[in-house]
């Protein structure tokens, strides 16, 4: 197994399945059509069973592409356990604290990501041109695909379902300050906002601001500070206090 | 395409919408139909440029009205079906009616872990010199092509700086059309809030689109 896609032993944020190999944290299947949340599709019999038909259709095209020998079941086992265990918001948060412990790896990760990063093992599919862009007292950096639901999978795994939602690919663009309104925050009205649409493949990490009162801090705990959302640029890291 | 998948600025009502402790997948077949895509790939012999106008290609009321991963399986299905690797009929049946085509090779388990980190690198060797440098004023060209492209309708007519030269990359519009990868040279372009979306706009926003030289003209 080549290491950016190596077991990782901090994956406490990554959800897991149960052992019925269901998803624990919800009591039902959803989808989420664009636009609407979670909140707005519960409790709405004709989506359950336009569901099954989703479920039932894709079990069937399942069974036709492994008789016709186009995929392997096992394949696909180890795709998404991958996805579900290995590749996550850990990696990036990795990538964080070493840029905020070690000056001259921040230069590095500033001037040319994709190498940097490789240094830490991670690398590859939606992850193969990275940018790192840095938050600063005068400047916050947000990220968004208003396209499809481009994201660096290598640092960060999968994306949420708000980043790949219509209201998000279609405000972040237009109106940022209240994106980050909706996730809770205001930035101050003097720092320059700026977003990065990934058009290309061209994938950006955001580097947020080391929170005060860190000074000696490892590597290792300064990660436990770095939230998925503070390296999309619609959320801070945490405080030293929040982590204890 | 001028498509509904092409969102930036559209006025939509509601928040966005971050849901705690979000797991990775929301039910057993999203974590099917995204490992089908991944591997389908392979034998498939498409790119990602394909797939996504696969994805894109399609009503504004049927894209809208799709979960994310139901239009993944939309284009997954599209794709196989152009291809005669899989037939409607055959999904319906939830068995092969038709026999299998062949294909060059597909994923297996052991292959997992390479074909991921290979991922998918578009930048290739330049055959002619960057006709535009950091610091130059472009328009963004008014184009509409009924086929797939990556120039957000919000941009375009639109003056920006380029900001970066990002080297000489496929060109999705080309590729997408199974013409070539026809490599572009690509940059950072950076367009001021007001310059897109008008006085009324915050002074202090930048928006910024990695867009391949034909997108753009130098003023």
């Amino acid at each position: 197994m080549r290491s950016g896609l190596a077991p990782q032993p901090d994956i406490a944020e990554i959800a897991t399945p149960d052992s019925a190999g269901g998803i624990s944290t919800l009591p039902e299947y959803f989808a989420y059509p664009f636009g609407m949340t979670d909140h707005d599709h519960h409790h709405h019999d004709h989506d359950h069973s336009e569901l099954s038909a989703t479920e039932l259709r894709v079990r069937a095209l399942e069974t036709v592409l492994t008789e016709k020998g186009y995929v392997d079941p096992a394949a696909l086992d180890l795709l998404i356990e991958t996805y579900e265990t290995k590749v996550g918001p850990r990696n990036g948060a990795r990538v964080v604290a070493r840029a905020w412990a070690d000056p001259a790896y921040r230069a590095r990760l500033i001037k040319d990501a994709t190498p940097a990063i490789s240094e830490l093992g991670y690398a590859g599919r939606q992850g193969e041109h990275i940018v790192a862009v840095e938050n600063s007292p005068a400047l916050h950096n947000m990220v968004v695909c208003t396209l499809c639901s481009c994201y660096p999978w290598p640092v960060l795994g999968l994306p949420p379902v708000w980043y790949k939602s219509a209201p998000y690919r279609s405000k972040a663009v237009k109106d940022p300050r209240g994106v980050l309104r909706d996730f809770g925050f205001e930035l101050p009205a003097g720092t320059e906002i700026r977003v990065w649409d990934s058009t290309a493949e061209i994938r950006y990490l955001v580097l947020p601001m080391r929170p005060a009162g860190t000074e000696g801090w490892s590597e290792e705990r300064l990660a436990s500070l770095v939230t998925r959302d503070s390296m999309i640029g619609t959320g801070l890291p945490k405080q030293p206090h929040e982590v204890a | 395409m001028d498509g509904a998948h092409d969102m930036g600025g559209v006025a939509w009502s509601g928040p966005v919408a971050p849901e705690p402790n979000e797991p990775v997948f929301h039910a057993p077949w999203e974590r099917r139909a995204f490992a089908l895509t991944l591997a389908m790939g392979m034998p498939g012999g498409w790119n990602i440029d394909m797939s996504r106008f696969a994805r894109e290609n399609r009503p504004p009321t049927e894209y809208l009205g799709m979960s994310y991963y139901q239009i993944w399986l939309a284009g997954l299905e599209r794709l196989m079906r152009e291809r005669g690797l899989v037939a409607s009929d055959e999904i319906d049946a939830g068995k092969p009616l038709h026999p299998a085509k062949p294909v060059a090779k597909t994923l297996t388990r052991d292959g997992v872990a390479a074909m991921l980190h290979r991922g998918g690198p578009t930048e290739r060797e330049a055959k002619s010199p960057a006709r535009l440098a950091v610091g130059d004023r472009i328009r963004a060209r008014d184009i509409h092509p009924p086929t797939h492209t990556r120039l957000p309708r919000y941009v375009r007519g639109h003056v920006g700086v380029v900001e970066r030269v990002l080297g000489c990359h496929v060109f999705p519009d080309s590729n997408a059309s199974g013409k070539g990868e026809d490599p572009q040279w690509l940059y950072t372009v950076t367009f001021g809030g007001r310059e897109l979306w008008g006085e009324a706009s915050d002074p202090n926003l930048k928006v910024s689109v990695d867009a391949w030289e034909p997108y753009l003209e130098r003023i």
